[in-house]
């Protein structure tokens, strides 16, 4: 033994520990057999998913049926399906604001058209950029990391970095005034605000996806290329004919992915806006944080019922996500 | 001590019967090889005994205490895994000073042990390497070292040269030998090359479909092989088996009819034949000679592989396959007739459930 | 240089530009400025001083308009660049401003005041990083108590993690049990269940079990991720049995096996897990934000995006708050980024 390294004296006193536990746990063998060990290590595990997911998920059933403003069971009332029955109560079904829940509603409609447009832009970037990024490039796995960055930015930070470059003094302002442009007060503008949710929210994932998709191209065999080549194919028709239909799996769960980031879109989103101008980029979850938590007149129950509804939606989505993933490994078996 | 005796042992998986029943005594310093071909249950046997796997019957004893419900680390033995299985985390002196350490050995002692295990496998130039530093060789050697140190009632060893070269195989069977005979503890050992059973047992367990087929020396096995099975599984290439009827029977003589009305008469023994019985009759392919006699039957020649030092022929007689091995190089070639000798060669005469009946003992040449 | 040049700007099929290739350059060059601009241009924004952050057109770089106290006036002038009449230029401190006139006074004779046109004047600038603005909210406010709160959270909650899930991983890849497919089972459906969904009933369990308002809160919840034990399940299911094994035949116990054999076999997995996890406890804004009410509680993105709410920000710290909340997520991202992305892209996980 040479002298004893930096690593070993930090684990000394761990490999110490670990020997004191050893001791009743070889005991624990004798007497359960190592089947009973199986069980022993899965039992942390076990012990925090039953009571931090699965407990949470049963008791987010009878939430949603109870009413009041305390949050311990016990002081709740019962209240059966009314919860429900307020969240789809509306006067005019074609009229978002008629709805007792107008909020509810407006939450809804927010996070449909912010899905259907930030999937289908960020799927498309994300596919150019990982095209692009598979091609023959100098220092690709630079490349790839730039793309990257913000998906490591916390939202916080994404939020706040948005918000000071669309601010009045922002950079985008001075772009313009570079321009001859007016300064324009960006985030007090609906449509506006609403568009550069959708734009920040891509600039901040758009990386993850490019990611998967470049790992998916990477995956086609070389020798296809080769092939069409031999065969004096012309590059669309390559693109079309091989690359896209042989990425479909993996484009596909891909995007049935961002669908469920998407529809729990909030917090670099409530940095950036807080829901406003107004309501107009007020998403569900926000929607749920704050009946049940945020508001002066807060109703857990409501919240429930209502995050009730967006997991259903997130189920259909995993579910068609596992769907897909199954089949694509029986094409792999085939 | 390392006696070790297996009483009507049973495993299954579920529905799938591993091990049938299987009775064994392996006495104090022993030589033992398991050998059947993959899938027969000779390594799930060496498990059971070594407590890796639990068995679902019977009873495994070692120096007569019942170890069913002893653990693997209690039973007192040491293996030597196909893989080496040598953590690949640890230098070559820790790991073989890692189950010494878990049995709370004194510091000194373990030094001594592993110094002198060291020296006797001449390993010593590179323990301080990790096993990924190391070559096959090295690394097989670390492996029994790593037994040795333990200094068990028993070596269990699992296909422990499998992963090695032709050459180095051939060199570290004798190692091994050596070792055995410095150790003088009881080894058993698990292969599916029934050259290093032949060269390296005492005594040879011959399994198929988790069934002991046949348990007795190297020579005994050739010699008087209990079936069919062990006849064709021990002895390279493989024996020959010819279709043949009872013709007569006549005090202690039978005479047989093979290779399309060829007669060949062998001697009884405890044997009973009946006139018309269907038997087989088997004959090592080193055993069959040319024969100029006219009378003997003939074989088509499909190939001839000349070795050199012997010449292997592949034909035909009276459309059953025959190979023979022939000394020294023959002037033969595909599509040649040539004759063999059935009459002096030793002859085994299964019966059609493959069971030996008897062994004409014939004149080897 | 030529040779680098030549190699950067490598063309499709060698000869003339294709238009892919263009595409190519426009969207790297232009991915490059979109995805670090933001960011760097915050990071030197929180250089500034608050007046510098008013000013428009911003500057780039951080500059302080120069001042001078000048003998007769009680607070420091700010200093001009004014041109004289007769063509010459002069360093002259502002006394007031009426219409287009400046009231000026030459520092180094203060009696005589000289009227300037504005237009001929310009403020004497300096670059100077309003340091400051990084010492001041770890001193008078609490930030520093929030960074030792994320970093308490984060390095907690990873090992927590790394312990349990292995641990887990371990059973679920080693040995043969009843419940096993079941186990699995829950822990796949575990990955449906996102935080939006169960935040009213996982609130109410945290507050139940009095951890309402503690760390320990936040870090419970998030500890045993589906993701990371099908990281290092996948991982150890390549670790031979015949290892273990030789461990149960050298008198190992289980646990022993577990810590002495399997967890150093599993490092690579271990520290792509270990990784992930400290960017996600870093970075977790909602559930903070739930459980902890108390600002001595904050976490930093939860103190940073309170701070950022309030009416009057005073956004020269909390774009110094911001780039210190980023440090250790950009130093992952420089060192260890290639074991994300790689992780990603081999489970397809984030």
């Amino acid at each position: 033994m040479t002298t004893p390294s930096l690593s070993s004296l930090i684990m000394a006193p761990v490999n110490a520990v670990m020997r004191i536990i050893d001791a009743p746990l070889r005991r624990l063998q004798k007497a359960t057999g190592i089947g009973g060990m199986a069980a022993f290590f899965l039992a942390p595990n076990m012990l925090i998913f039953g009571i931090f997911v699965l407990l949470p998920l049963v008791i987010n059933f009878v939430y949603s049926m109870t009413g009041g403003t305390a949050f311990f069971l016990s002081e709740r009332d019962f209240i059966g399906g009314a919860q429900y029955s307020r969240l789809f109560e509306c006067q005019n079904y074609l009229d978002p604001m008629s709805c007792q829940e107008d909020a509810f509603w407006t939450a809804v409609g927010n996070t449909f058209w912010f899905v259907l447009i930030q999937v289908t832009l960020m799927i498309l970037t994300a596919l150019i950029t990982a095209l692009i990024l598979n091609r023959e490039l100098a220092a690709r796995s630079f490349w790839r990391a730039v793309f990257f960055f913000p998906v490591l930015l916390s939202p916080v930070v994404v939020g706040l970095i948005w918000k000071w470059i669309l601010q009045r003094q922002g950079l985008l302002n001075f772009g313009l005034y570079q321009f001859g442009m007016e300064p324009y007060t960006w985030l007090t503008d609906r449509t506006w605000t609403f568009a550069a949710t959708i734009g920040v929210s891509i600039w901040a994932h758009m990386g993850f996806y490019a990611l998967i998709i470049l790992a998916g191209l990477q995956a086609i065999p070389k020798d296809l290329y080769e092939a069409a080549e031999m065969d004096g194919t012309k590059p669309a028709r390559v693109f079309w004919r091989i690359t896209l239909p042989l990425l479909a799996p993996n484009l596909l769960v891909v995007v049935v992915l961002a669908l469920i980031k998407s529809v729990q879109v909030f917090d670099e989103i409530y940095v950036l806006t807080g829901g406003g101008p107004g309501t107009s980029t007020l998403f569900l979850t926000q929607y749920i944080y704050e009946t049940g938590f945020a508001s002066a007149l807060r109703n857990p129950g409501l919240a429930a019922a209502a995050s009730i509804l967006m997991g259903g939606v997130l189920v259909v989505l995993t579910l068609i996500q596992l769907g897909i993933g199954k089949r694509g490994e029986n094409k792999g078996k085939r | 001590m390392g006696e070790i005796k297996l009483t009507d042992v049973k495993k299954s998986f579920g529905a799938l019967a591993v091990l049938k029943d299987i009775d064994l005594h392996i006495k104090d310093g022993e030589f033992v090889v398991f050998v059947g071909p993959s899938g027969c249950g000779k390594s799930t046997l060496l498990r059971t005994i070594a407590g890796l796997e639990k068995v679902t019957g019977g009873e495994i004893e070692i120096d007569g205490k019942r170890v069913n419900d002893v653990t693997a680390a209690d039973r007192g033995l040491a293996m030597v895994f196909q893989s080496y299985a040598l953590y690949p985390h640890m230098s070559v002196r820790q790991n073989l000073a890692f189950g010494l350490e878990n049995s709370n050995m004194p510091k000194a002692e373990i030094t001594e042990r592993i110094n002198e295990a060291a020296r006797m496998l001449e390993i010593e130039a590179y323990m301080d390497r990790r096993p990924g530093q190391l070559s096959g060789g090295q690394r097989q050697r670390v492996a029994i070292g790593r037994a040795i140190v333990r200094r068990p009632t028993a070596f269990l060893l699992d296909e422990p040269l499998s992963n090695l070269d032709a050459e180095l195989r051939v060199s570290t069977r004798a190692e091994l030998a050596a070792l055995h005979g410095r150790l003088g503890s009881t080894m058993i050992y698990v292969t599916h090359d029934q050259v290093e059973a032949m060269t390296l047992a005492h005594r040879i367990v011959v399994m198929r479909a988790g069934k002991i087929e046949q348990v007795g020396t190297p020579l005994e096995l050739y010699n008087e092989p209990a079936n069919r099975f062990v006849a064709g599984f021990i002895g390279a290439p493989h024996m020959n088996f010819l279709k043949a009827d009872v013709v007569e029977v006549s005090g202690e003589m039978a005479s047989l009819s093979v290779a399309g009305g060829y007669r060949v008469q062998v001697r009884l023994g405890h044997a009973q034949l009946t006139p018309g019985q269907k038997v087989t009759v088997g004959v090592r392919p080193q055993h069959l000679v040319v024969s100029n006699d006219p009378l003997s039957p003939s074989v088509k020649v499909r190939l001839v592989e000349a070795l050199g030092s012997e010449t292997v022929i592949h034909g035909d007689i009276a459309g059953e396959k025959l190979l023979a091995v022939l000394p020294g190089q023959q002037r033969l070639n595909a599509g040649d007739e040539v004759r063999f000798d059935l009459t002096t060669p030793p002859l085994h005469v299964f019966d059609d459930n493959g069971i030996r009946l008897l062994t004409h003992a014939g004149q080897v040449v | 240089m030529g040779k680098v040049a030549r190699f950067i700007l490598r063309r499709k099929g060698g000869q003339g530009w294709h238009w892919t290739d263009i595409v190519t350059w426009f969207w790297l060059v232009g991915g490059l400025i979109i995805m670090f601009g933001p960011a760097i241009w915050l990071a030197f924004s929180s250089f500034k001083t608050p007046a510098a952050l008013a000013e428009f057109p911003p500057s780039i770089l951080p500059y302080v308009t120069s001042q001078a106290t000048v003998e007769g006036y009680d607070k420091p002038l700010m200093l001009y660049d004014a041109k004289m009449p007769d063509g010459s230029t002069r360093v002259l401190a502002e006394v007031r401003r009426i219409g287009l006139v400046a009231q000026m006074v030459d520092p180094k004779a203060p009696g005589e005041i000289v009227k300037v046109n504005i237009n001929d004047r310009s403020p004497v600038r300096t670059m100077s990083f309003a340091t400051n603005n990084y010492t001041e909210p770890f001193v008078h406010f609490d930030f520093l108590r929030y960074l030792w709160n994320s970093v308490f959270v984060t390095v907690v909650a990873t090992l927590i993690t790394l312990v349990v899930n292995s641990m887990a991983a371990f059973a679920l890849s080693k040995y043969e049990f009843k419940g096993r497919s079941l186990a699995m089972l829950v822990i796949l459906a575990t990955l449906m269940v996102p935080l939006s969904v169960i935040m009213v009933p996982l609130y109410s369990i945290i507050s139940t079990l009095g951890l309402f308002n503690s760390l320990w809160g936040v870090i419970l919840p998030t500890v045993a991720t589906p993701t990371g034990v099908f990281i290092l399940r996948q991982y150890m299911l390549t670790i031979p049995d015949e290892l273990l094994d030789a461990a149960r035949m050298d008198k190992a116990s289980e646990w022993q096996i577990y810590w002495r054999i399997v967890l150093p076999l599993t490092a690579p997995a271990l520290a792509v897990l270990a990784i992930f996890s400290v960017v996600w406890r870093w970075n977790d804004f909602l559930w903070p934000l739930i459980v902890l009410s108390r600002r001595e509680l904050y976490t930093l993105q939860v103190g940073l995006s309170i701070y950022s709410g309030e009416l009057n920000v005073q956004w020269h710290f909390i774009l110094a708050m911001t780039v210190v909340t980023m440090i250790p997520v950009v130093l992952v991202f420089i060192f260890l980024q290639r074991f994300i992305t790689t992780g990603i892209a081999g489970t397809g996980l984030k």
